[in-house]
């Protein structure tokens, strides 16, 4: 009974969450657009996925992501070894980002602008190295990234000198890149990061700062995603200048 | 019905491949070089299928309900035919794109309430500030930080000035804001901006900024499309540190007033 309860409530929890994208789109359709709802059923079938596939994915978090990410930082502190830490970082990085569906989609994308502009031929096997390095080099900027980001909890830097020198980078690479290359570069700061990279790479990062003395997990333990968030807005950009 | 039940095992499928690589990482450097059991294996197992099941329902469920109704409404609501309306043959100005604005404020809002790693973040940050960070505080003002960049993005495109001025003047703001905010937050408020744009709110945000960049005379979809992505990592930033410099002001004056 009280499991059942629990459900519920997860359930629920998740519908709430939902909430507002219903009411967004069912304004605009009737209020707006003064348009029936098309295929009703699928929707709420959709609906329903949406909410079980939320509910299923918090508990997960809480069982399988968090805990994991967390033993494998206290299990590098204890270790004491700097340089596998730093390995696991960048394999960690890149191992989720190259793989990741909107990065593709966004990578296809460039080659289209770029082939576009004239920077490259428009055959379809320029297009596709094309896209492959801008893939390779994103996620080999994530891998940077976690490197980078891991190496100050270590160190116990303060983010912000870091976050400076990261924007002052990416303010001198756009003024030399190609007009034409900006806003996919700037878009794929954001696209980066998925669902699973992020609690992973939280707790690592929270379980680091935590195990070693001296860190607080507040003020050091965040901040691995915004590096990622940073690195290949520059990388991307120095790409679009050497191809 | 049977086809979405066929379509469900191929997200699963799907989802199973992404996260492949990852489980390969962890468990490789755990057994070659950290050498240690993992404690509560069973249980991480679990955890691991929780998730890919429930990523499994959950991109599934998006793709038959909500991304095809909202794509097709950010077409509808961008198409020059509705924004004339009956001034029909008139230049449109900025400002006859209203809906559209509406409607990215409200887009970039509710997505954000549904996205599930900025959840992730937040149980997170609950977790270790001890209660300090409410987790609805916290995404309620990274919902509005989206919310702003994608009307101030959507507006952009619409006025086709160019995307560099406002990244550049918001990683200003970000910056002095950062030497007055408290502490504690900065890390966090600098995460919040990559942690937003990821399952739920790319799509419908990408189907907004290509079918504006499409219709308003005078842009191409191939450079102008994009960049609404980059408003929307970079708002939830100036909200959140906004969000715990008026926590913490709102905190210094029931001190002050109660001592």
């Amino acid at each position: 009974m009280k499991s059942f309860k629990a459900v519920g409530g997860a359930l629920f929890d998740s519908l709430r969450d939902l909430l507002p994208i219903i009411l967004v789109i069912g304004f605009f359709q009737f209020a707006v657009l003064q348009q029936p709802i098309p295929n009703f059923g699928e929707i709420a079938v959709g609906i329903l996925f949406v909410v079980i596939g939320l509910t299923l994915f918090v508990q997960g978090l809480n069982m399988g992501l968090f805990p994991i990410g967390e033993s494998m930082a206290y299990a590098f502190a204890s270790k004491g070894n700097i340089f596998w830490l730093l390995c696991f970082a960048f394999a960690l990085g890149f191992g989720t980002t190259i793989a990741e569906p909107a990065l593709i989609a966004v990578a296809d994308e460039a080659a289209n602008v770029a082939a576009n502009g004239g920077m490259i031929a428009s055959d379809e096997r320029a297009l596709e190295s094309y896209a492959q390095g801008l893939r390779y080099t994103v996620a080999i900027s994530v891998g940077i990234a976690i490197v980078i980001g891991v190496f100050r909890i270590v160190m116990g830097w303060p983010i912000q000198y870091l976050i400076v020198i990261g924007y002052l980078g990416v303010v001198i690479m756009t003024i030399f890149a190609p007009k034409e290359i900006i806003g996919i570069a700037y878009d794929s700061g954001g696209v980066t990061t998925s669902t699973i990279t992020v609690p992973l790479v939280t707790a690592l990062g929270v379980g680091l700062a935590s195990s070693i003395e001296g860190r607080n997990p507040m003020t050091d333990g965040f901040g691995l995603i915004a590096f990622a968030s940073l690195t290949p807005m520059i990388f991307v950009m120095g790409y679009g200048m050497l191809v | 019905m049977n086809h979405i039940l066929i379509d469900l095992c191929y997200a699963i499928l799907d989802t199973v491949w992404d996260v492949l690589p990852i489980a390969l990482i962890i468990f490789g450097f755990q057994f070659i070089i950290l050498r240690k059991p993992i404690p509560n294996l069973k249980k991480i197992v679990t955890g691991f299928l929780l998730v890919l099941l429930g990523l499994g329902f959950f991109l599934e469920g998006l793709q038959a309900a909500l991304f095809p109704l909202g794509k097709l409404m950010a077409y509808q609501l961008t198409n020059p035919e509705f924004i004339a309306g009956e001034h029909a043959g008139r230049i449109l100005q900025w400002w006859d794109y209203h809906w559209v604005y509406l409607f990215a404020f409200a887009i970039g809002f509710s997505t954000t309430i549904a996205e599930p790693s900025l959840l992730a973040v937040a149980i997170k940050a609950n977790q270790v500030s001890a209660g300090a960070i409410h987790t609805w505080g916290l995404r309620i003002a990274v919902a509005i930080g989206v919310a702003i960049g994608i009307a101030l993005g959507v507006y952009r495109i619409i006025s086709g000035t160019p995307l560099y001025w406002y990244i550049i003047s918001g990683y200003v703001f970000v910056l002095i804001q950062t030497m007055f905010a408290p502490r504690m937050i900065i890390a966090l408020a600098y995460d919040s901006g990559g942690v937003t744009t990821s399952t739920v709110t790319v799509p419908l945000v990408a189907a907004l900024g290509l079918g504006l960049a499409g219709t308003v005379p005078g842009r191409n979809p191939l450079l102008d499309g994009f960049g609404l992505i980059a408003f929307a990592s970079l708002f939830p930033i100036m909200s959140v540190l906004a969000y715990a410099q008026l926590s913490a002001w709102s905190n210094r004056r029931s001190q002050k007033s109660s001592t």
